[in-house]
């Protein structure tokens, strides 16, 4: 089995930006993307506020050239995939064996929301197109299409730690000699079907997130999606410019408590953390920044501080969830975070974590409020959780 | 390093689960569409749970349970699943409601239970089971890419046991745009002669598949599934196939048995057609969709009747389609295709 992965390129676009250059720029300004609902057609619009990417899907699909009837889901996928594969400029890329494996969580849904109208009042209406790719794999297949990777592909669904898992599974297939370069990630758009989903359960914040303050009351849903390009060791010998970071650690496992609540000692994101510590051959004390799941849920980032406390006591390294930009893109936030992370190697950089006032009463840390530059980052550990128990940690080194 | 099948469930339309004998009591359907027969949850699961779950959950937590008890494992070190549609009737109970109610008072239990991962979630937490938990969600290509991430997993020494599923239900709502779509005959048929005549359309099906895969050599193993290939697009699916026995250093000549993944329609059987005509010539050749209906995760059916063939050394007169001299299969070779895009090659060999 070959040894080390190293990411070659990204790509990403959320609520704070449409590319790396605009995120890097939203960061720095403290600029967060969450606002009033505009393109959801909801009874929630001006109570809720969400992150939304700023392009319609007429501006999407010109700059994907995609058509703009398919899924948000997958032209947003596209606009952060094509960077990402850009961005690596693999010499030769057609001639490697290829991959493109993806995560998402509802697929299609956004259109299978306008189709379902139609067809309950009549189970003989309702345009059949907008239903036809409501499949999570149709996601990946229109892009896959588009980029020209037909070698392998694939798409993992885990809930909120979806693209994190896909991410880890492509780097597995290079590890197995599968394949050469794998672009890995994941996509999300805002739907009806999850903002009313997160609702009923009700940890939706109605002001703007508060990632582990002692006053959170929920998460913001956001959208957008984030790729890696991960290559070989044989394939970043041959790149004209040298690797971002390799992948170091990476775990999976399972809270086994309950379907959506996490445990209270955070059992599943304790053993991720320590899993991918441990894959990785370092100690907690080697983790110059973590980027936290941090919903802003009262549950999560009690568990999540919890099991920190846990593996970190008593020195903490600096932390900050980025949610508190981009609000939580659910099945994209893995592979969003992904390439937070490897950016914050990249540039020595440190993000804040926005409105933090108060520290939690269960731990004894709180996260970075201000954006710090110049900062000598090795290793990022990258967290993310979610329903079913499913809890995966991800460790980005420097090469 | 090679890959043993330690045990392996399926609930299918037929009598697949739990039943001592082999295919010999066939259940023909008139219509397009094949509903899995139920067994009884309450031995696997609490009863105040089986009211809360969906169809495809109960069906999922089931198998998986009694491939555990059939393997002797309590613990497995990893659960993986694959389906394409997921927890099909939650998601269509959630949308429903918000279409219906517009958004308000919506009650979350369907919304919860809607998220692909739930069949292995659910396992996990019956267990208790802190281990690797995956899902996989590409169309035609779940199953096997849950069975490449266990392989792959076993070739990493994470662990030596892992339980591997194939899970998908159809529900009314999908039937009827399935059916739009134009996926299933228009005319009623009899399942039993799905292959007789064929036409445009398939008969549409559900069920779960589960096999416990081990890295250990056992007499108990069932068999071993020495390879496995998904394809996407192939230019030409006779040269892959060759390809792929290749690197196993066989030839065509060296399977005893080919199970396809015949489905009845015109267009979607062309290719076996092709092969039957060339490279399977010679061969001894099977079909099972005619037992349990076209779905995305098929295959993982397919699989169990392999393993099957394997473990109890006949192959069910019901499913053969061209007897070349078959006595008891040592070499069998799965070949399936989800709408000519999606193919996939599974190479089963007796222990």
């Amino acid at each position: 089995m070959s040894s080390s992965v190293y990411v070659a390129g990204v790509g990403v676009i959320s609520a704070i930006g449409n590319n790396v250059a605009e995120h890097l720029a939203s960061f720095e300004q403290e600029k967060a993307g969450m606002g009033d609902i505009t393109l959801l057609n909801t009874i929630h619009k001006h109570k809720l506020p969400v992150a939304e990417v700023k392009l319609s899907d007429d501006e999407l699909a010109k700059m994907t050239g995609l058509s703009s009837t398919i899924s948000r889901t997958a032209l947003l996928s596209m606009i952060a995939a094509q960077e990402a594969l850009a961005d690596a400029a693999i010499p030769d890329f057609h001639a490697l064996r290829t991959g493109f494996v993806s995560a998402n969580s509802v697929g299609g849904m956004d259109k299978s929301e306008d189709f379902f109208v139609e067809f309950l009042a009549d189970n003989n209406k309702g345009k059949l197109r907008n239903v036809f790719d409501h499949e999570c794999g149709s996601m990946t297949e229109i892009v896959a299409d588009k980029l020209g990777v037909s070698d392998f592909m694939t798409t993992l669904s885990t809930a909120c730690s979806s693209s994190a898992n896909a991410i880890f599974y492509a780097a597995r297939l290079i590890k197995n000699d599968v394949l050469d370069v794998v672009i890995a990630g994941g996509t999300d758009a805002l739907t009806k079907f999850t903002l009313n989903g997160f609702n009923t359960l009700m940890i939706l914040d109605k002001e703007f997130c508060k990632p582990f303050d002692e006053h959170r009351e929920g998460l913001n849903l956001g959208e957008g999606s984030g790729y890696v390009v991960l290559v070989s060791g044989k394939v970043a010998k041959t790149l004209s410019k040298s690797p971002y970071c390799k992948l170091s650690g990476y775990n999976n496992s399972n809270d086994a408590y309950h379907q959506t609540a996490s445990s209270p000692d955070g059992t599943g994101s304790y053993l991720a953390m320590q899993g991918a510590l441990k894959k990785s051959g370092l100690e907690p004390a080697d983790i110059d920044y973590i980027n936290l799941h941090g919903t802003g849920t009262p549950n999560n980032d009690s568990a999540e501080g919890t099991a920190i406390k846990r593996l970190f006591n008593p020195a903490y390294p600096p932390m900050s969830s980025t949610k508190s930009y981009t609000g939580h893109t659910l099945g994209a936030s893995g592979g969003i975070e992904a390439v937070f992370s490897v950016l914050a190697i990249k540039h020595g950089i440190i993000y804040p974590n926005l409105r933090f006032e108060t520290r939690m009463e269960e731990v004894p840390f709180e996260p970075e409020k201000k954006f710090l530059k110049g900062q000598d980052i090795k290793h990022v550990m990258s967290n993310s959780f979610g329903f079913g128990g499913n809890c995966t940690s991800l460790i980005f080194s420097s090469i | 390093m090679k890959v043993y099948i330690r045990a392996s469930t399926c609930i299918s339309p037929q009598n697949t689960f739990n039943n001592d004998g082999f295919l010999d009591d066939i259940i023909e359907y008139t219509g397009s569409r094949l509903k899995a027969i139920e067994p009884d949850y309450k031995q696997f699961i609490d009863p105040k749970q089986i009211r809360r779950m969906s169809h495809v959950i109960k069906m999922g937590v089931a198998a998986a349970k009694q491939c555990l008890t059939d393997a002797e494992v309590t613990m497995p070190g990893a659960i993986i699943t694959g389906t394409a549609f997921g927890c099909m009737e939650d998601t269509v109970t959630f949308l429903t409601r918000i279409v219906e109610q517009q958004e308000e008072l919506l009650p979350p239990t369907a919304f919860i239970q809607s998220t692909h991962n739930t069949v292995a979630a659910q396992i996990a937490l019956m267990l208790k089971c802190h281990n690797y938990n995956n899902t996989f969600v590409h169309k035609g290509i779940s199953f096997e890419s849950a069975l490449i991430d266990a392989i792959m997993l076993l070739n990493e020494k994470e662990t030596d046991n892992i339980l591997v599923g194939g899970t998908e239900e159809m529900v009314d709502t999908s039937f009827k745009i399935l059916t739009r779509l134009g996926l299933y005959k228009r005319q009623p048929i009899s399942n039993l002669s799905l292959f007789a005549d064929e036409s445009k359309g398939t008969i549409g099906g559900e069920g779960v598949g589960f096999f416990l895969l081990s890295n250990k050599f056992s007499t108990d193993n069932l068999a071993e599934l020495t390879g496995l290939k998904t394809l996407y697009k192939p230019k030409s699916i006779e040269d892959s196939i060759t390809n792929f026995l290749e690197s196993h250093k066989l030839t065509i000549d060296d399977i005893h048995l080919v199970i396809t993944g015949k489905n009845g329609d015109t267009r979607n059987d062309e290719v076996y057609h092709h092969l039957s005509d060339s490279l399977f010539k010679n061969s001894s050749l099977a079909n099972y969709k005619h037992l349990c209906g076209e779905y995305p995760v098929s295959s993982s059916f397919a699989l169990w009747l392999a393993v099957n063939i394997m473990k109890k050394g006949v192959t069910p007169e019901v499913i053969i389609e061209q007897n070349n001299n078959i006595s008891s299969p040592k070499k069998v070779l799965i070949y399936n295709h989800y709408q000519n895009k999606y193919h996939s090659l599974m190479l089963i060999s007796a222990i």
